[in-house]
């Protein structure tokens, strides 16, 4: 297991001179999962691409600090609302994309393990066009844990599945990301009530941290906290869009 | 099959609509000859039209084949890198405002009366739809796709093979069908032009003679010819799309 690292960002950001958000100041906690939620176009994903380093159209003024004082640089996986799987790999190379990108000795027993304990043993040499949905956003799973990067970055990974399959999503990948610094960005209040540990709510008027639930994650769906939790957050949301 | 026996029966009712159309009107062979009478030259004449076909279908495989790779590779450098786009850009639409049917004889005349100046023709012919298409495929890789090799730190390199290139696959086969139907034209261009063998110049030959028949057999291989390229063509086309198209 990768030791773990807390992130701070200070700043603002605007996009084209369209401002997102002021004098933003956000830590995310080593180790923990953190959810932010927020209306669309107010600037969620941007944080997201900032930390990614995939940011260069947007005028960031501010900085990203880590808690070891060392860059950021490589130490950063993504996982985003599609699963990007490339359609003429199969299950395995898929998984193996990262280390082929970067020209490193490819690993197959590790990649082959990963997808086994993920429950893919069947569908390894499958391609994307043959794999459901949930079976696909697995593979992108096991991708972003081949690459075993501190720092995991997720872009509503699981808004285009079915509830059945994103709420077994949720847990696998809880399970799995466990011990590593997520910020999860999402526009589901049940998601972020249920995989939270530190919950964000970033709105016209700032960031606030929301309190959460005291049971541990991750929560079970019909736990009365997580659902005062998650009710909670839905007023909140529902404010900000009126 | 059906496909097959719906071909068979087209042809056959063209067949037979000619050989109609020869016998009611009583047209002269020289002006328009009768099915069975251009069957009979291709039979007889088949050693000639023969070594002359394999001249022009030589001349269409090379010519595909560099005008592919000249495509492929001029698409390439121009997505990797602006200034590039800059500079040649405007001179590839240029090479397209010339009509290579103007620039064959000059071609003749540098390269002379062999097969390289009909290879010519048919690269430049190709050399466009190939290079558009692919670059295109390559401007277009999806963006998610482009981000995470970057966030995975991906070198310049394997993204390019990687992730544009296959990605850019479906794009270069719907050049690549375009160029194949355009390779034989090159070919048979640069023929008429100056040329001592090849379909194209049998025709002209056959032509000049008032020997329509012949002119009609080697008309008629040729567009077979075409047709098989066109066909083994697709199918290659038809399984990289399959394979890549997300």
């Amino acid at each position: 297991m990768t030791h773990s690292v807390g992130i701070h960002i200070k700043g603002s950001a605007s996009i084209a001179g369209k401002p997102l958000f002021d004098a933003l100041d956000m830590t995310l906690k080593a180790g923990q999962w953190s959810c932010l939620l927020g209306p669309s176009g107010i600037g969620k994903t941007t944080i997201l691409y900032l930390l990614a380093d995939l940011a260069d159209h947007v005028d960031f003024d501010g900085e990203i600090s880590l808690d070891d004082g060392k860059p950021l640089l490589e130490r950063v996986s993504y996982m985003a609302q599609t699963d990007l799987l490339m359609p003429w790999l199969s299950a395995l190379d898929n998984t193996l994309i990262g280390q082929r990108l970067r020209k490193e000795p490819t690993d197959h027993q590790k990649a082959q393990n990963l997808l086994t304990q993920l429950g893919l043993q069947d569908h390894i040499n499958s391609y994307p066009s043959a794999m459901s949905g949930g079976q696909r956003q697995r593979v992108a799973l096991a991708r972003t844990l081949m690459e075993e990067r501190e720092i995991v970055l997720l872009d509503e990974p699981f808004s285009a599945l079915d509830a059945g399959t994103r709420a077994d999503m949720q847990a696998l990948s809880a399970r799995w990301l466990k011990g590593k610094t997520v910020l999860h960005v999402t526009h589901d209040p049940a998601e972020a009530a249920r995989l939270g540990q530190q919950i964000f709510l970033l709105q016209e008027d700032g960031l606030q941290q929301i309190k959460i639930p005291e049971t541990p994650v991750v929560r079970a769906v019909d736990d009365p906290e997580t659902l005062t939790c998650q009710g909670h957050l839905l007023r909140l949301l529902c404010g900000s869009s009126a | 099959m059906m496909f097959l026996i719906r071909s068979l029966a087209a042809t056959s009712f063209i067949i037979l609509a000619w050989q109609a159309l020869v016998t009611l009107a009583d047209l002269p062979h020289f002006i328009l000859p009768s099915p069975l009478r251009v069957a009979t030259t291709l039979w007889e004449m088949k050693s000639l039209i023969a070594s002359h076909a394999m001249i022009t279908t030589i001349e269409i495989l090379l010519g595909l084949l560099i005008g592919t790779i000249l495509g492929v590779l001029t698409a390439i450098q121009l997505a990797q890198s602006k200034l590039t786009r800059y500079i040649i850009k405007p001179v590839l639409v240029l090479t397209q405002a010339l009509p290579v049917f103007a620039l064959a004889p000059l071609f003749t005349l540098w390269l002379g009366y062999g097969m390289e100046s009909k290879i010519l023709v048919a690269v430049l012919i190709i050399y466009f739809p190939v290079a558009s298409a692919f670059f295109d495929g390559l401007m277009q890789t999806p963006k998610g796709w482009l981000d995470l090799a970057k966030v995975m730190g991906a070198t310049p390199f394997q993204r390019l093979w990687r992730v544009q290139i296959p990605a850019a696959l479906p794009s270069f086969a719907s050049g690549l069908r375009l160029a194949a139907v355009y390779a034989p034209i090159g070919a048979v261009i640069g023929e008429w032009v100056g040329a001592s063998k090849g379909l194209g110049y049998l025709m002209l030959l056959a032509n000049g003679r008032a020997k329509i028949d012949l002119m009609f057999a080697a008309l008629l291989v040729l567009a077979v010819l075409t047709l098989i390229l066109h066909y083994l063509v697709g199918k290659f086309c038809d399984w990289l799309v399959n394979k890549y198209q997300p």
